[in-house]
């Protein structure tokens, strides 16, 4: 047992650390700081020009596709090593969608005309992607979906809707489940995986408010869309193991360890800066501890993952163990932003710490931690439930 | 023993849950806090003109002696509506702040016109560095001849935008955290020296930061004794604080019953999601919290009041043990409303919401739960030695 980097892990880790100080530009980390901060909607540009500089560097912007399809092909510890360093500076993080998404379907899954049309795009990040998965009736439930395709001659036409699709209003494509068969014997049996253009005729896209003001999802629906059959993935009907395969993908990455580290050094600076008692709050034991407590339960994921890395780089897949850190890591994120809001006292209450005629109001830090920390109750929600991990748990790891 | 409301406490129970009902209804609610305002002040004479507002104030002032428990019948439904005018800051806090201390030329020239809604005061005690300590106050006032000459800034004054006058605690004397030495004035809130900078809080309720400069307030209105109204502050914040404890449960129950139906009506997996034990368990895990922070409440509000440890304890123990259930209802009501719990146009988040807010409101848990602790458990060590009890 061993888990110190290498001397070549070493040497990557300082590369990495060198190449996002000379590359992420100041002027990014300040407008995306600032927007975040004050509650305001992140532009196409914010997302996504740290994905275009990573795409031109070795294929950066895809740590974990293999080098044949452009990507870093990365092994599982300088995953884990890239991702510590892009948290530690604060680094726009890469938009899921297209990288850990669509991508290893369409390179796994998809034929050669499709590979050549869409993967160089998904890695230069000039192509912005959204997941058309979840439908009003369809949630937790995700093989009850309506969306229907029908093939007429050339076309596929697509009907329904689809929500929380996440960033829509920014996306150039969309992939999306569809029932292409009505009559399957399993509602899995009957459901296609196809790509579709954001910009043909009859889709529209509404956005939905959250609960702490920001416009991150949107319902997405089609009337009468006509999608050409050679944007099909893999065989019709077979869209429920290209899902299944995607979902996988999904979960690996949501733990946000080294993110929610980087939160709690800022909620230690946040509680030297606020008083309680007449001491600095970070003296508080009751604080402290909590503090505490959200180190070991930090601590102890970080290991959980290194051991899951380890199998994964044996050969053996990431596997539905990922649900565990699905679960604590959002567990954690939500305990961190609650700390966050917490330090905060009474300032927890100005909304984005802004009067109605734009005067900031409280101390800098204090912006916008009550908003997080609503928000943050997603994350237990969204990419498969909470509950419906355990049950993953339940079944594939227990046996139950 | 019975917990049964009088006669008279279920007629303004149902006086103020019809408001709720025929004037507060959800769509009005979003419109009203959608107003430059913030506020309607039409609701507030309709206050008036049911005698809302004379509830704490006593019946030679005009009002209706009420108690604890008519507070209490209030705030839980106007929590149910999650009614935005400022009824708590105005009516409880700084209305019993000038019941408690005013002079009889105060009380006599002042109560009548809060009860009838032509004032309304609100308390500024909160600082940047305060945090929930009330005597923790920077802000002075200084002697001026037959004036007191005020500088310094409240932070996160609730209700300040809709008030007509303020109650500000500043320092004539002591250490920024001396319990003594903190004097109450009575200022209108357009006089010179006073800038208000409101806002909407993530709750979409409105308040204020204060900026006082060179106020200047005349000996004639101070509140209560010069330097001595530190206890007054925090017996009407703890009564206050019961209150919201109120307020709060009122939430809860709306929180926890919207989830019942939900969990019931939607459907996965061909059956309704509430057909899950697992899901069965989290909202029987959620009444048993709300009916845990009903009876602590209830415990509040029978306390003997008068006795200030007594209510320095209820306080506490209901603003600690209300907190918890504020978090564990509030945050599975989110979770079970699955994508539906954290969108804005569906009503839950706006209930979850201001349940968090109130947590924060007067001390958030571990400042009650110190509190707490600090007034029922010193003398443990006492009490064994004066038994003999040896437990070695």
């Amino acid at each position: 047992m061993d888990t110190a980097f290498s001397s070549e892990d070493l040497k990557f880790q300082s590369d990495v650390r060198e190449f996002i100080s000379n590359n992420y530009p100041k002027e990014l980390k300040d407008s995306i700081g600032t927007k975040r901060k004050t509650g305001k909607e992140l532009s196409r540009d914010d997302l996504m020009s740290w994905h275009k500089i990573l795409g031109k560097h070795n294929g950066w912007s895809a740590p974990g596709w293999p080098k044949q399809y452009g990507g870093a092909e990365f092994s599982p510890t300088q995953k884990y090593i890239f991702e510590q360093e892009c948290a530690r500076a604060e680094c726009q993080y890469i938009m899921p969608f297209g990288v850990n998404m669509v991508g290893p379907v369409i390179y796994t899954f998809g034929n050669d005309e499709q590979k050549a049309k869409h993967l160089p795009g998904i890695l230069s990040g000039d192509v912005f992607w959204c997941q058309g998965y979840s439908e009003p009736g369809s949630g937790s439930d995700l093989a009850s979906l309506k969306t229907s395709a029908v093939k007429e001659g050339d076309h596929y036409v697509v009907n329904g809707q689809k929500t929380w699709t996440t960033l829509a209003q920014h996306a150039d494509w969309i992939f999306c489940l569809v029932r292409t068969n009505p009559d399957a014997e399993k509602p899995q049996q009957g459901i296609s995986f196809l790509l579709i253009d954001m910009k043909t005729p009859g889709i529209t896209v509404r956005p939905i408010k959250l609960m702490d003001g920001s416009h991150e999802v949107n319902e997405t629906w089609f009337d009468n869309v006509k999608v050409p059959v050679e944007n099909l993935i893999g065989q019709e009907n077979m869209g429920w193991t290209y899902a299944k395969f995607l979902l996988a993908h999904e979960r690996s990455g949501i733990a946000g360890v080294a993110r929610s580290k980087k939160a709690l050094e800022r909620i230690k600076q946040i509680a030297s800066a606020e008083m309680s008692y007449g001491e600095p709050l970070i003296q508080d034991p009751a604080f402290k501890s909590k503090i505490a407590n959200a180190e070991l339960e930090l601590s102890s994921l970080e290991y959980t993952e290194l051991r899951t890395l380890a199998k994964d780089s044996a050969g053996k897949g990431p596997g539905p163990e990922s649900s565990l850190l699905k679960i604590k890591g959002t567990d954690i994120q939500q305990m961190v932003t609650e700390l966050a809001m917490e330090a905060v006292g009474y300032y927890a209450n100005p909304h984005l710490g802004t009067t109605l005629s734009n005067e900031y109001v409280g101390p800098d830090y204090a912006t916008n931690l009550s908003g997080s920390y609503f928000n943050f109750r997603k994350a237990s929600i969204y990419g498969g439930s909470n509950e419906i991990q355990r049950n993953i748990i339940a079944k594939m790891v227990l046996g139950l | 023993m019975n917990f049964d409301y009088t006669e008279e406490q279920t007629l303004l129970e149902n006086m103020v849950t019809s408001f709720v009902r025929d004037d507060y209804d959800w769509d009005t609610r979003c419109s009203i806090v959608k107003t430059e305002e913030g506020w309607k002040e039409e609701n507030w004479k309709k206050f008036a003109e049911l005698g809302l507002l004379g509830v704490p104030f006593d019946e030679d002032q005009g009002g209706l002696g009420g108690e604890a428990t008519d507070i209490m019948i209030v705030m839980e439904q106007f929590g149910k509506g999650l009614v935005v005018e400022p009824y708590m800051p105005s009516i409880i806090l700084a209305g019993g702040l000038i019941s408690k201390l005013g002079s009889a030329d105060q009380k006599n020239s002042i109560i009548p016109e809060i009860i009838s809604g032509d004032r309304r005061y609100v308390f500024a005690y909160a600082e940047p560095q305060s945090r929930f300590d009330l005597f923790d106050v920077k802000c002075s006032a200084t002697l001026d001849g037959d004036n007191y000459i005020i500088n310094g800034f409240k932070s996160v004054v609730f209700g300040a935008g809709m008030a007509t006058h303020l109650i500000i605690s500043a320092r004539t004397d002591g250490d920024q955290r001396s319990k003594s030495g903190i004097t109450l004035f009575l200022v209108d809130i357009k006089s010179d020296g006073i800038t208000l900078q409101n806002y909407p809080t993530i709750d979409e309720y409105r308040a204020s930061e204060v900026v006082i400069e060179n106020l200047t307030v005349s000996k004639e209105n101070i509140l209560g004794e010069l330097g001595n109204s530190y206890e007054a502050i925090e017996e009407q914040v703890d009564l206050s604080t019961i209150a919201i404890c109120s307020e709060a449960v009122g939430i809860l129950q709306v929180l926890k019953d919207s989830t019942n139906d939900y969990c019931k009506n939607r459907k996965q997996f061909g059956q309704s999601i509430s057909a899950n034990q697992a899901i069965q368990h989290r909202l029987v895990d959620m009444m048993i919290e709300y009916e845990q922070a009903k009876s602590i409440l209830y415990m509040a509000i029978t306390a003997d009041l008068s006795n200030s440890d007594e209510r320095r304890k209820a306080a506490s123990a209901a603003k600690a043990r209300i907190g918890k259930a504020i978090k564990f209802v509030g945050e599975n009501a989110i979770q079970l409303h699955g994508g539906m719990g954290v969108v804005d146009e569906y009503m839950i988040s706006h209930f979850f919401k201001r349940a968090t807010m109130i947590g924060i409101l007067f001390g958030n848990v571990d400042f009650h739960m110190k509190r707490y602790t600090d007034l029922t458990q010193s003398n443990i060590q006492s009490i064994n030695e004066d038994d003999g009890i040896n437990l070695s």
